[in-house]
């Protein structure tokens, strides 16, 4: 479970996160939806302890980010903006290494890393290097070394990002299938029919702010909206006009 | 402890797999200066050989006005080319190529010599070029010589001593023994030590700094719950795993080098032997995490690839400043510049080469003022990589 509360961020005059509360609970996925600017990186960037926030909390597991931040960071599966590899080593390696910097034992990391190579369907390039991987190769390998340590929660930004339609249904489905599992999922999107298509309960940012927050259906109909779309289109209408 | 040493073998285990940091650190940084050096003192042995076996060769212009002067020349091994150039084909012969010193005997050489009057003759060469220089220097030396003979058998005419015409001897007392002689030549091989040094990590610098950054794989590394000195520790480390690597090779390529560069056939010996590439090797161990810690440092501030290259290439000269200062000012080992890394490992280095004793306090404050140093640059280094702009 991820609770984020009254979190601020100011870089120079510029205010990118202005008190941005949220929860993500277990077994859902949540999607944090903005136009580009909106907050979205920022935000998933102070949960997962690359930026610290000038103002406010939150909470992994009911840990804090800032009290325990190793602990809270522990539970933590992290694909950020920009999942890049290590070319020169192969799959199964980069997975490992992220494994070893964890501190897991060399058995489980063995084991596990099998496992997921298994779950993501990455068998047939788990030995190769990384370095001539596609886009949707490269995401497996990035969501298998999040998930090395097995946390129950995983943070993605913008993780189709210059995937193709394959390489999308097929993250779909690893991230259903993780919810099933009763993990936690939170992950941010600029594209609405990824979000309308994945997730339980919607977070819409906008310039820095939450301007709604809630189940998928509820933030639709709250807005009269036949589509996410529409309601995300009226939402950020309203916060101009504000 | 445990993150650091695991940054450690991957960062070692990466780098062995990629062939440009293979090629620079274990290849091209070691070996360049050894070959390099190689070629330098076989070119000057030959030279000299050339120089002192190679017989003179002189065209002469006019000799017919100064047949005695022609056979003299002769008789110290000059080989003599007769022509009857003027002047301005003298100068053309030369600016050719066609000969490298031409000797003019003007017509007016014979009246004056018989007068006893200075005679002139003129050297015609091109003082730019080392080899007909050294030519020209033989020939005036020769020339001079002969007018020596001339002077003292006037002077015995004339019933006066010839020593009169020579108020001063000049002796020249030549301290330097054939090792010191040698230091003039191997000054600069401790520079290719250091450089081999810094070259050795350089690409490792790089890619576990900025190419980290540049390929994406930072954000998810910063992410994880371990701290931030660990990491760039273990980057720290490999990076003087590579330095130790390429030094060694470098060293272990000087050693062989050696061998084969008969340095006592220009009077010199070297003291290069194994054991004098371990001395090196100790007197340069402290040297190495200053490099790592430098450059990684350097290496951290920059956002890609290219701009890391750029500013570390620049890197790669630091050490020679304080040798270049060390050598205008001719500076011997004094303890006070023990305190200065790199010159102070030049300055001992040079020690060893010239088969000096080393005091234990100089390479103490030598490897301490280095280490303290280096540890100056780690702890700046895990500072920078503790900021929020770290992310880039």
């Amino acid at each position: 479970m991820i609770e984020a509360s009254f979190l601020c961020k100011r870089f120079g005059a510029i205010e990118a996160v202005r008190e941005v509360s949220f929860r993500a609970a277990d077994g859902e996925i949540t999607g944090v939806l903005g136009p580009n600017g909106a907050g979205k990186s920022t935000t998933l960037r102070m949960l997962y302890g690359v930026l610290t926030p000038d103002g406010g909390s939150a909470r992994i597991d009911g840990i804090d980010i800032r009290g325990e931040a190793s602990a809270a960071r522990g539970r933590l599966g992290v694909l950020p903006h920009a999942p890049g590899l290590y070319g020169n080593l192969s799959a199964r390696e980069n997975i490992e290494y992220f494994g070893a910097l964890h501190g897991l034992p060399k058995e489980r990391i063995r084991a596990r890393a099998r496992q997921l190579g298994r779950a993501l369907g990455m068998e047939s390039f788990m030995d190769r290097r990384a370095k001539g991987f596609s886009q949707g190769q490269r995401i497996k390998v990035a969501v298998a070394r999040a998930l090395i340590h097995d946390p129950s929660n995983l943070v993605l930004d913008e993780p189709t990002n210059g995937l193709d339609v394959m390489a999308i249904r097929n993250l779909r489905e690893i991230l259903r299938d993780l919810k099933s599992q009763g993990r936690c999922i939170l992950f941010s999107s600029h594209v609405m029919q990824e979000v309308a298509a994945l997730c339980d309960r919607v977070v819409i940012l906008g310039q820095g702010r939450v301007l709604a927050d809630g189940p998928l259906e509820a933030v639709r109909s709250r807005f009269g909206a036949a589509t996410l779309e529409e309601a995300f289109l009226k939402v950020l209408a309203e916060a101009e006009a504000l | 402890m445990r993150v650091l040493l695991t940054v450690f073998c991957k960062e070692f285990l990466e780098n062995l797999r990629d062939r440009r940091t293979l090629f620079s650190a274990l290849l091209f940084g070691p070996l360049f200066g050894p070959i390099l050096f190689g070629a330098m003192v076989s070119r000057m042995l030959h030279q000299s050989v050339l120089e002192s076996d190679e017989p003179l060769r002189v065209a002469v212009s006019g000799g017919e006005h100064a047949p005695n002067l022609v056979r003299f020349l002769t008789s110290q091994g000059v080989q003599v080319a007769f022509t009857s150039w003027s002047e301005s084909d003298a100068r053309d012969a030369v600016k050719r190529g066609a000969a490298t010193v031409v000797l003019l005997v003007p017509r007016e050489f014979a009246p004056r010599f018989t007068a006893a009057l200075p005679a002139p003759v003129f050297v015609v060469a091109d003082s730019s070029d080392s080899q007909t220089r050294k030519s020209a220097d033989r020939l005036r030396a020769l020339v001079a010589g002969y007018g020596n003979r001339i002077a003292q058998l006037r002077s015995q005419i004339r019933g006066l001593s010839p020593l009169l015409a020579v108020p001063i001897a000049v002796n020249d007392i030549d301290v330097t023994t054939p090792t010191g002689r040698a230091v003039v030549v191997l000054g600069f091989m401790t520079y290719f030590v250091l450089f081999s040094v810094l070259v050795g990590g350089l690409y490792l610098a790089i890619d576990s700094t900025a190419g980290e950054r540049e390929r994406g794989s930072l954000e998810a590394l910063l992410s994880l719950p371990v701290a931030r000195s660990a990491l760039v520790g273990g980057k720290l480390l490999a990076t003087c795993a590579y330095m130790c690597l390429s030094l060694a090779i470098n060293l272990a390529a000087f050693v062989v080098v050696f061998q084969f560069v008969p340095l006592e056939r220009l009077g010199m010996s070297a003291n290069v032997g194994a054991l004098t590439a371990l001395e090196f090797f100790a007197i340069c161990l402290p040297f190495v995490p200053l490099g790592a810690a430098l450059m990684v440092l350097v290496a951290s501030f920059t956002r890609s690839y290219r701009e890391a290259q750029t500013y570390l290439t620049s890197v790669l000269l630091v050490p020679t400043l304080p040798i270049a200062f060390a050598s205008i000012y001719s500076l011997k080992t004094q303890s006070l510049l023990m305190l200065v890394p790199s010159l102070s490992q030049h300055l001992l280095m040079t020690s060893v080469l010239k088969d000096e004793p080393i005091a234990a306090s100089d390479f103490a404050v030598s490897a301490a003022s280095a280490l303290g140093l280096a540890l100056v640059l780690c702890a700046a280094t895990a500072r920078h990589w503790r900021r929020e702009t770290m992310l880039g």
